[in-house]
């Protein structure tokens, strides 16, 4: 197999990993710090989408350049998403805090369920064209071999923006607090920290991230639907448990073996086995490290 | 007085045509009526129960009055077989229907043997013909191989390609047209560079379309929809590659056009040929919207085997099933699908697929 080839399916690999990792950190910054898994956040993702092409088409129509397009489309998408997130989290999940660690879980099935009929309801459940942003926007000569204009972009604003949360969670007051909530939030209230404040910060910053990769895929694919948060849901929350639910790093790591493992098994053999080798990776892992790549083996009081 | 009144009640029984006075002509309608499938059978009943009331109005067939007798099969087997058996009890001459393919092959073994005209407008499992044990079933709509066999005949024929890809969604719709194009394509001698099936759905497809680069492939035929074809298309026309795409009638739809933009000009696709400009369609389309029915997918299939199916009647001047089945070989009949007949294994003959291309935004037909 030439070179050549190698490279452009890894390429292909870390668009698509970068992507699941955007969207895999909001599953698992929730289950971290609440140990919830939020089933809505493929919806959220997919409302973005609706949000970024409303916010695309009003930015055209003002004759902003293309990047200054990009640019708003990201950030109102983003602005919408986290908003949309917190609202979830203070009407399906703030009101069980207490509750048995079932009714969360059916609150957050009820909201997907919610969100994709409102979908339906309020715009269309037709695809819907979505403008190509990314196509054409930069042009890397020694790169154009192995990757397009539309796929470096992607990277590239996934990478910064996976590299930007990760400094936050180092180094502000607001991420030492999110990581002391996720190692002890009795003791994390005790000392002072403002508990609900920053659970609802934790789901509009995963919110803000899945809306981003939202705007990224949709200019890609060029079209949208009410659907097309569940597979990209299922394949995002594939890759937090791959790289250990709850470790940040882990479901970055998780995303881009994902994404890699697709892009050669769809390159070398055959696209129809593409999910086979995705979850039998999974299984792997799993067998060996039960906890994920980077999670942390958790010993449970009984 | 009073003898004026029966002298007029005798006047006016004078005046009822002789037919009405015989025995009707029974005709059975089965399909799905009901349930998740009820769009797919509820038009034809319809359109055939249209054409029955018109042709009553015009004086009947062989001078007697026809009745529809419709039964719900809900497109499943096991009701399809008792659906079967209750036309049959009821004497009906022909049957029109049954809808889905399960359904209609089911049928079929009570039908069989007893020399009962069946038309389906709808059911297009390639083996119910083909299998030759079912002598007197005829179906409107063309079979699934037909139209893969369209397809081999236009990339080989028409263009001139040998280096083909064939790629699908793993549907039940587009695995198994691309299935019967594998085959068609072997055929001839040729056999695709890539059979492969993607997942509908998916953030990315650029693996495959590096795969497409380096195969260089003439033309590349996508058994599935819109979206996912759409999809796959503008990937690789955003990548520079140039080389054809042809699909199925499941692409040939407004709203590809309106969401692949510039990036599906040239695509070819193949879809039953256009009927709705023909004068009896147009006929039957309005009288369908002033009764506030529509003619869904097969709706119009389905008049055209009732029309046919009078029509032979007409012509043989009887309702035995063998004279019936000369006379839909034999002779074309002008219906709402255009002028049709039958072949030997009962498929339609003069409804077939056309070949259209996107050209200016629109799909031309081109072959």
């Amino acid at each position: 197999m030439d070179g050549q080839y190698f490279f452009e399916l890894a390429f292909s690999g870390l668009t698509r990993g970068s992507i699941y990792a955007l969207i895999a950190l909001g599953y698992t910054m929730v289950y971290g710090i609440l140990g919830l898994i939020n089933f809505a956040h493929g919806e959220v993702y997919m409302i973005s989408a609706f949000v970024g092409l409303t916010a695309a088409a009003i930015c055209s129509l003002l004759g902003f350049s293309l990047w200054a397009v990009l640019l708003l489309t990201l950030l109102f998408a983003a602005a919408y998403g986290a908003a949309y997130g917190y609202t979830i989290e203070k009407v399906a999940y703030r009101p069980l805090r207490g509750a048995n660690r079932l009714a969360p879980l059916i609150s957050a099935i009820g909201m997907s369920i919610f969100l994709r009929e409102y979908v339906i309801l309020a715009q269309t459940a037709d695809f819907v064209a979505f403008p190509s942003l990314l196509y054409n926007l930069v042009e890397v000569d020694f790169l154009s071999d192995y990757i397009g204009s539309g796929e470096l972009i992607l990277t590239l604003v996934s990478l910064t923006v996976l590299g930007g949360l990760f400094l936050f969670l180092r180094y502000t007051q607001t991420g030492r607090a999110m990581r002391a909530i996720e190692q002890d939030r009795e003791m994390a209230m005790l000392l002072g920290v403002k508990v609900d404040q920053v659970i609802s910060l934790t789901f509009v910053i995963g919110s803000a991230l899945a809306a981003v990769g939202a705007v990224l895929i949709s200019s890609h694919m060029g079209q949208i639907n009410y659907n097309i948060g569940f597979l990209v849901g299922i394949k995002a929350f594939t890759a937090a448990v791959l790289g250990g639910i709850g470790s940040v790093a882990g479901a970055a790591l998780g995303g881009l073996v994902l994404g890699l493992v697709e892009a050669f098994a769809a390159g070398y053999v055959s696209s129809d086995y593409e999910d086979v080798f995705a979850f039998g990776c999974l299984v792997l892992i799993l067998i060996f490290r039960p906890a994920g790549i980077l999670g942390q083996q958790q010993s449970e009081k009984v | 007085m009073r003898n004026l009144i029966i002298l007029f009640a005798f006047a006016l029984f004078a005046f009822i045509p002789q037919a009405w006075a015989a025995e009707p002509i029974l005709i059975g309608v089965a399909g799905s009526f009901s349930g998740d499938l009820a769009p797919y059978g509820i038009p034809p009943k319809n359109t055939v129960m249209l054409a029955a009331e018109e042709l009553n109005k015009k004086g009947g067939l062989l001078g007697r009055r026809v009745k529809i007798i419709a039964q719900d099969d809900v497109c499943q087997p096991n009701a399809a077989t008792i659906v079967a058996s209750k036309l049959m009890d009821q004497k009906v001459i022909a049957v029109i229907g049954h809808i889905c393919s399960g359904a209609t092959n089911a049928a079929l073994s009570v039908y069989r043997g007893k020399k009962l005209l069946v038309i389906s407008p709808s059911a297009t499992l390639p083996s119910l013909t083909l299998n030759g044990q079912n002598p007197y079933f005829f179906r409107t709509i063309p079979h699934d191989a037909v139209q893969a066999i369209r397809q081999a005949d236009f990339i080989v024929d028409k263009l001139k390609y040998k280096q083909i890809a064939i790629v699908h969604d793993k549907g039940d719709y587009g695995k198994g047209l691309a299935h019967q194009l594998k085959e068609a394509l072997k055929k001839r001698g040729i056999t695709p560079l890539l059979f492969e099936g993607v997942t509908p759905g998916a953030v990315d497809y650029s693996a495959l379309i590096h795969k497409l680069k380096r195969l260089r492939p003439q033309i590349v035929a996508f058994g599935g929809y819109h979206p996912e074809a759409s999809k796959i298309v503008t990937q690789a026309r955003k990548k520079g590659l140039k080389m054809d795409f042809i699909s199925g009638d499941g692409v040939k739809d407004p709203s590809f056009l309106k969401i692949g933009r510039q990036f599906v000009e040239g695509y070819y696709a193949t879809s039953p040929a256009d009927i709705s400009t023909q004068p009896l369609t147009l006929e039957v389309l309005k009288k369908l919207k002033a009764r506030g029915q529509t003619p869904g997918n097969f709706g119009l299939q389905a008049h055209a085997a009732f029309t046919a199916l009078v029509k032979a009647i007409q012509a043989a001047h009887s309702t035995d099933p063998d004279q019936i089945k000369a006379a839909l070989q034999k002779n074309e009949a002008q219906t709402t699908l255009g002028k049709i007949r039958f072949d030997a294994k009962g498929d339609v003959i003069g409804s077939g697929f056309s070949v259209y291309q996107v050209k200016k935004g629109a799909f031309i037909a081109v072959d």
